[in-house]
C-alpha cells in the first residue's frame, strides 16, 4: 500500500510540473505564479523549500533537471514563449546556515514565437543538449558544446510536427542499435488531424558539410512513426527505462503503449483505461505483460492502430 | 522516468496488508484502488500528473487543460485552443487555486526499519546458500537444503519475538496494533514455509509425511499451550472445567503421552471410571504410528494399524464408554469418526489441523500425492456453509495440492513484500522443483522476484548494499538493474560514494565509475574544493576534467601565490600523465619544491624542460620565466650558457608572440619585466662564459 505526506507547496497559483532530481533528494516544481521552487530533502525525509524565485514573465509550464555529471541544473519553459536554464550557485556561508541557495539564469532560447510547452534534457550519452516544444508545433533541439559554459547554446534543429506540441521525451537508450529519438505528442484539438504521437530519430549518416549559411540541419531527421488513436489531445508521452516502449496518455482517459517490432514498425500494443479494464473490442490477455518495465516484451497484438514504416520527412 | 519501478507499480495495486482475518481482493484490479492515497482530491475539480523518482514518486493537482488562457495582465492568449474536456466547469480566476503536492511511498519502507533484522540475516543465509558447494549425495543434499530452510523459518520466529516485544512496550495504540498485526503476519508466514519446506523441501514421504504434519499443527496453535498451563497449574487438575477439553486437544494431536498422563490424574480422582481408563489407556499407548527410522515398512504398519482399528472399534461397540461420554467421544476420535472430530471444532479451530487429525486417526500412512484430496474435504467439512476461504487458507491448500506456482502467486498477491516469496522461490528453485518457466519477462520466475526484492531494496539509505548480492546472483538481467539502480543512490557523503565506487569497480562497471566520479568531482569543484575535484576526476580517468581543474589550481596560484592541496599535487604519481595540463602542474610544483629545497640546478634544469618540451601552456611561460629570475640573480651560477640561450630564445619567442597581438606594449608592467629578464640573462650569461672558459683549477 502506498502512503501520502502533503507539502505545502505555497504556490500562489495553480502548479503545473514537478520534477525530481537524478538521485530523488531534491525537487523542483513550477507554476502559474511564473515561479519555481527547489525542494530539498532532508536527512529525516523532511522537504524543505531552498530556493523560490521569479522565473518568467508568464506561467512557468515545465520544469526539469540535468544529470548531475553537468552540475545542478535546472530548465524551464513558460507561456512568455522562452526557455531557460538555470545553475546553481553555492552560497555564502550564511545562507547555508539558513538553508538557502541561489540559481542565475544561465541563457534564455527565445527562438520560439508561441508559448514553450515541455523542455526536456537529452540523455547524458548524448552530450548536454536539450529539446523544446512549442504550441505552434516545432520542436527545436540546442546543444551547449562545452560543457563547463552553460551560456553558450546553439539552436542544432528544427523540428516542423504540423500540430501543436504538449509534450517531448527522449529515448533514453544509450544503445548502439538505436539512433537518437525523441517522441512528440500534441493537443491539437482539431478532429481531422490524426497523428497525435510522432517519434523523430537522427540519422547521422548524411552529414553535410557546413555551408557558410550554417545550415541547421546538420544531421537528418526521420519521422519514424506517428500515431492517430488518441482520438484526444495527448498530454504526456514517456519511454521506458530501455528506450523500447513509448507510453502516451491523453485527455480520452486512456494510456496508450507502442513498440517496434524488429522490422522497426511500430504498433500500439496495449491500451490501459483508468479503472484497469482493457478498451473494448481489442484482445485483452497481453496488457500486463506488455508492462512497461519490460525489456523483452512480444508484441502481443496488433490492434487498430496504424503504423507509418520510415518516411522521410 | 523510473520504469523499474513499474513492477513493483503493478504488483502494488494488489492489495491489503495480509491478514489472517480479514479477506482480501485478489484479483490486481490494477489501476484503481479504493482507499484513496492522495486524500481529499477531487477528479472533478483537479487532475494529477506525477512523477517517478528513485524511491518515491510525486503527484501533483493540476490541470492540463491550461494552455491557452492567461492570468492577470500576461502577453495576450491567442496561442492554443481554449481549455476542454479538462472537465472543470468555468476556468478563469474561479479555478482552483494553489495545488498541492505529494510524496507518495509505499508503507513497506515504514516496516523496513522494523523488518531489518529480518532482511539482514535472511541475506547472509540468502548468500550462504547460492555460495556452498552442493553435496553429490542426495539425502546430503536434502539435508543441507532443509537446514537451509529452517533457518529462514529460525529467522522469520526471531523478527516475530522482537516484534511482539515490541508491541507489547508499545505505548501508542496505533503503533501496538500495527506491531501485532506485523506479528501476525510474519507467524503466517512461517506456517506457510513450514508446510512448504515438509511438503517441498524435504519432501517427506508416507509416513514421515503425518510425523511432521503433527509437528506443525503442534508448533502452530499457540492457544493451547495457555489452556494447558492453566489446568495443570491448578490444584485439582481433573477439576478443573477446562479439563477435558486439554485432554481432548492432546488427542487430537496425537500427543498420547501428555493426553495419558492426565486421564490418570482422573482415573486417581474417580475411581469409579478406573476400568475404562485402563482400556482407554491401554488402547492409547498401542497405537500404531509410523516411525522415523526403518524400523518398519509402511505395510506392516498399516497391519498393525488395521488390527488395532478394529479393536477400538470392538470396545465401543461393546459399549465399554457408554457411561463416560468424554471417554466416548475420545475413543471414536481414534476411530477416526469425523463427526466425533468435528465436534471439537472450537479447540482446533483450524480446518488444516482437522486435516491432521483425520489423517491422524483416518489414514497414518498418507502419501503426499493423496493429500489433496482430504485437504479439500477437511476444508469443506470444517468451514460447511460460510466456506469463503482467506488468503491463507487458499495458500495452504494450493501447498497441500503440490500447485508450486499457485502458492507462490497466491502469496505474491496476499504479501504486501517481497521477501517472502523471494526467497522461498530461491530455496525451491535449488530444490530443483520449479520448471524453468519462461515468462514474457524472458527470464524465469526466480529471477523476477528477486529482481523485484532486491530493488525494493534500493530505496533504503543502508539496505541497499544487500540489494546488490541479491542481483549478483541474478544470471539475467541482475547485471542491468544493478547498473541502473546504482546510479541512483544519493552520493551524500564522500564514504557512500567510496563505497558505492567499490562495488562498482570490483564488477567492472566502467561506465558508472566514470559517471559517479564525474557527479562527485562536479560537486567539489562547484564548492571551490579543487583537491578533491582533481582527485575525483582523475578517479574517472577524465581527461578534459583534469586538465580544467588543473587550469583553474594554476589560475589560483597566480592570483594569490600559493598552491592550495599540496599534499595531493605532490603525490600525484603516475596518474600525472592523465592530461598534459595536470602533468604541467605536478612538475610545476616539483619545481617549487626542488627550489625550496635550494636543490637549484636540479630545479633550474626542470623549469627549462618544461618550456623546451612545450610541456607548459604558453600562457604560463611569462611566469615561469619570472620564476628563473631568482634562480639567475643567485651569487653561484646556475644556468650553463646553453641553458641561457635557451632561456633568450623562449623569451623572444614570447616576446615576437605577444608583439603580434599588439597588447604587449601598453602594458608598463609586461615590459618592465621583460627588460629585467634580458638583463638578467644578459647577466648570466656573462658569468658563465667567464666560468666555463676558465680552465680548471686555476
Amino acid at each position: 500500500m502506498f502512503v501520502a505526506r502533503s507539502i505545502a507547496a505555497d504556490h500562489r497559483d495553480l502548479i503545473h510540473d514537478v520534477s525530481f532530481d537524478f538521485h530523488g533528494r531534491r525537487m523542483a516544481t513550477c507554476s502559474s505564479d511564473q515561479s519555481v521552487k527547489v525542494w530539498d530533502k532532508s536527512e529525516n525525509g523532511d522537504w524543505h523549500c531552498t530556493a523560490s524565485w521569479k522565473t518568467h514573465s508568464g506561467s512557468v509550464w515545465r520544469v526539469t533537471w540535468a544529470h548531475p555529471e553537468f552540475g545542478q541544473v535546472l530548465a524551464s519553459c513558460s507561456f512568455d514563449r522562452t526557455a531557460a536554464v538555470w545553475e546553481e550557485i553555492v552560497g555564502e556561508s550564511n545562507d547555508k546556515l539558513r538553508g538557502q541557495s541561489h540559481w542565475v539564469k544561465r541563457t534564455t532560447l527565445v527562438d520560439s514565437r508561441t508559448s514553450v510547452t515541455d523542455v526536456k534534457f537529452a540523455p547524458k550519452h548524448m552530450g548536454l543538449m536539450l529539446a523544446t516544444c512549442s504550441a505552434d508545433g516545432v520542436v527545436r533541439i540546442y546543444e551547449a558544446p562545452d560543457v563547463m559554459n552553460l551560456s553558450q547554446w546553439s539552436l542544432q534543429h528544427e523540428i516542423s510536427c504540423k500540430l501543436s506540441c504538449s509534450c517531448i521525451s527522449w529515448n533514453p537508450s544509450s544503445s548502439r542499435a538505436h539512433s537518437p529519438m525523441i517522441a512528440v505528442g500534441s493537443d491539437d484539438n482539431s478532429p481531422n488531424i490524426l497523428a497525435k504521437v510522432q517519434i523523430y530519430e537522427y540519422n547521422e549518416n548524411t552529414r553535410k558539410e557546413l555551408t557558410s549559411s550554417g545550415g541547421l540541419t546538420k544531421f537528418e531527421i526521420h519521422i519514424v512513426a506517428q500515431f492517430d488513436n488518441h482520438n484526444s489531445q495527448v498530454w504526456r508521452v514517456s519511454w521506458n527505462i530501455t528506450g523500447t516502449v513509448l507510453a502516451s496518455s491523453g485527455d480520452d482517459g486512456c494510456v496508450r503503449l507502442w513498440k517496434a517490432n524488429y522490422m522497426d514498425n511500430w504498433k500500439c500494443t496495449g491500451i490501459l483505461k483508468g479503472n484497469g479494464s482493457p478498451v473494448n473490442g481489442s484482445s485483452q490477455q497481453g496488457i500486463f505483460n506488455a508492462s512497461l518495465g519490460s525489456a523483452n516484451t512480444s508484441l502481443q497484438n496488433s490492434l487498430n492502430g496504424s503504423s507509418a514504416s520510415r518516411k522521410q520527412s | 522516468m523510473s520504469s523499474l519501478q513499474t513492477g513493483v507499480f503493478l504488483k502494488q495495486v494488489s492489495e491489503d496488508l495480509f491478514q489472517i482475518l480479514p479477506p482480501c481482493r485478489n484479483h490486481p484490479s490494477c489501476l484503481t484502488d479504493t482507499s484513496p492515497v492522495v486524500p481529499g482530491a477531487d477528479p472533478a475539480r483537479t487532475q494529477l500528473c506525477f512523477e517517478w523518482g528513485p524511491a518515491e514518486m510525486l503527484l501533483c493537482e493540476t490541470l492540463f487543460g491550461r494552455r491557452g488562457g492567461e492570468r492577470r495582465g500576461a502577453p495576450g492568449g491567442s496561442a492554443g485552443p481554449a481549455p476542454t474536456g479538462c472537465g472543470v466547469a468555468g476556468g478563469g480566476d474561479g479555478a482552483p487555486g494553489p495545488s498541492r503536492v505529494f510524496v507518495v511511498r509505499r508503507d513497506q519502507d515504514i516496516y523496513m526499519e522494523t523488518l531489518r533484522k529480518l532482511f539482514n540475516e535472511s541475506h547472509g543465509i540468502f548468500v550462504g546458500l547460492q555460495r556452498c558447494e552442493e553435496e553429490r549425495a542426495a539425502r546430503a543434499r536434502n539435508a543441507q537444503l532443509v537446514q537451509v530452510s529452517k533457518n529462514y523459518r529460525s529467522v522469520i520466529r526471531a523478527c516475530m519475538e522482537d516484534m511482539h516485544q515490541a508491541a507489547i512496550s508499545a505505548r501508542d495504540s496505533a503503533l501496538h496494533s500495527q506491531y501485532s498485526i506485523q506479528v501476525s503476519i510474519l507467524s503466517a508466514m512461517e506456517l506457510i514455509w513450514n508446510l512448504c519446506e515438509i511438503l517441498f523441501v524435504e519432501a517427506a514421504p508416507a509416513g514421515p509425511l503425518l510425523l511432521r504434519l503433527l509437528d506443525w499443527v503442534q508448533l502452530h496453535i499457540c492457544d493451547v499451550d495457555n489452556m494447558v498451563r492453566e489446568v495443570l497449574g491448578s490444584e485439582n487438575p481433573s477439576k478443573h472445567k477446562l479439563f477435558w477439553n486439554v485432554v481432548d486437544i492432546f488427542v487430537l494431536q496425537g500427543r498420547m503421552d501428555e493426553a495419558r498422563h492426565l486421564l490418570s490424574k482422573e482415573a486417581i480422582a474417580n475411581p469409579t471410571s478406573m476400568n475404562m481408563y485402563k482400556i482407554l489407556d491401554d488402547l492409547m499407548k498401542k497405537m500404531p504410528v509410523p516411525s522415523l527410522g526403518n524400523t518398519q515398512t509402511l505395510t506392516e504398519m498399516e497391519l498393525k494399524w488395521q488390527h488395532w482399528h478394529e479393536e477400538c472399534q470392538r470396545y465401543l461397540q461393546d459399549g465399554t464408554f457408554a457411561s463416560n461420554s468424554h471417554m466416548e467421544s475420545i475413543c471414536k476420535i481414534l476411530l477416526g469418526d469425523e463427526n466425533a472430530i468435528l465436534e471439537k471444532k472450537e479447540l482446533m479451530t483450524t480446518w488444516y489441523h482437522f486435516l491432521v487429525t483425520r489423517l491422524l486417526y483416518s489414514h497414518p500412512t498418507v502419501k503426499p500425492m493423496e493429500l489433496r484430496f482430504y485437504a479439500q474435504s477437511s476444508m469443506d467439512m470444517f468451514l460447511g456453509e460460510e466456506s469463503n476461504p482467506e488468503p491463507l487458507d487458499t495458500i495452504l491448500m494450493a501447498a497441500f495440492e503440490f500447485e508450486l506456482h499457485q502458492v507462490i502467486k497466491e502469496c505474491s498477491v496476499a504479501l504486501s513484500n517481497w521477501w517472502f516469496v523471494a526467497h522461498l522461490t530461491d530455496l525451491l528453485d535449488h530444490c530443483k522443483l520449479l520448471q524453468s518457466h519462461n515468462l514474457y519477462f524472458g527470464s524465469n520466475m526466480r529471477e523476477f522476484l528477486l529482481l523485484e526484492y532486491a530493488s525494493g531494496l534500493f530505496s533504503h539509505h543502508s539496505l541497499w548494499q544487500l540489494g546488490v548480492d541479491y542481483f549478483d546472483h541474478c544470471p539475467e538481467y541482475g547485471r542491468v538493474y544493478l547498473e541502473l539502480h546504482i546510479e541512483r543512490i544519493p552520493l551524500n557523503t564522500e564514504q557512500k560514494a567510496l563505497k558505492v565506487l567499490r562495488i562498482c569497480e570490483q564488477r567492472q562497471m566502467h561506465e558508472q565509475v566514470r559517471s559517479i566520479c564525474k557527479i562527485m568531482a562536479m560537486k567539489a569543484l562547484r564548492n571551490n574544493r579543487l583537491g578533491s575535484a582533481l582527485s575525483w576526476s582523475i578517479r574517472a580517468k577524465d581527461a578534459a576534467f583534469a586538465t580544467l581543474i588543473s587550469d583553474r589550481f594554476l589560475k589560483d596560484y597566480c592570483e594569490r601565490g600559493y598552491f592550495s592541496d599540496l599534499d595531493l599535487i605532490d603525490n600525484l604519481g603516475p596518474s600525472m600523465l592523465l592530461s598534459d595540463r595536470l602533468t604541467f602542474l605536478g612538475k610545476y610544483r616539483e619545481f617549487h619544491r626542488l627550489y625550496g629545497e635550494k636543490r637549484f640546478s636540479e630545479a633550474a634544469r626542470l623549469l627549462l624542460m618544461l618550456m623546451t618540451a612545450h610541456i607548459a601552456p604558453c600562457s604560463f611561460w611569462m611566469t615561469l620565466l619570472t620564476d628563473a629570475l631568482p634562480l639567475l640573480e643567485q651569487k653561484e651560477v646556475i644556468f650553463s650558457a646553453e641553458q641561457t640561450y635557451e632561456l633568450m630564445r623562449c623569451l623572444e619567442d614570447l616576446t615576437a608572440r605577444k608583439l603580434d597581438k599588439q597588447k604587449f606594449q601598453d602594458d608598463d608592467v609586461e615590459t618592465m619585466k621583460v627588460e629585467m629578464l634580458r638583463l638578467a640573462l644578459a647577466r648570466n650569461l656573462a658569468r658563465v662564459i667567464v666560468k666555463e672558459g676558465t680552465l680548471e683549477g686555476s
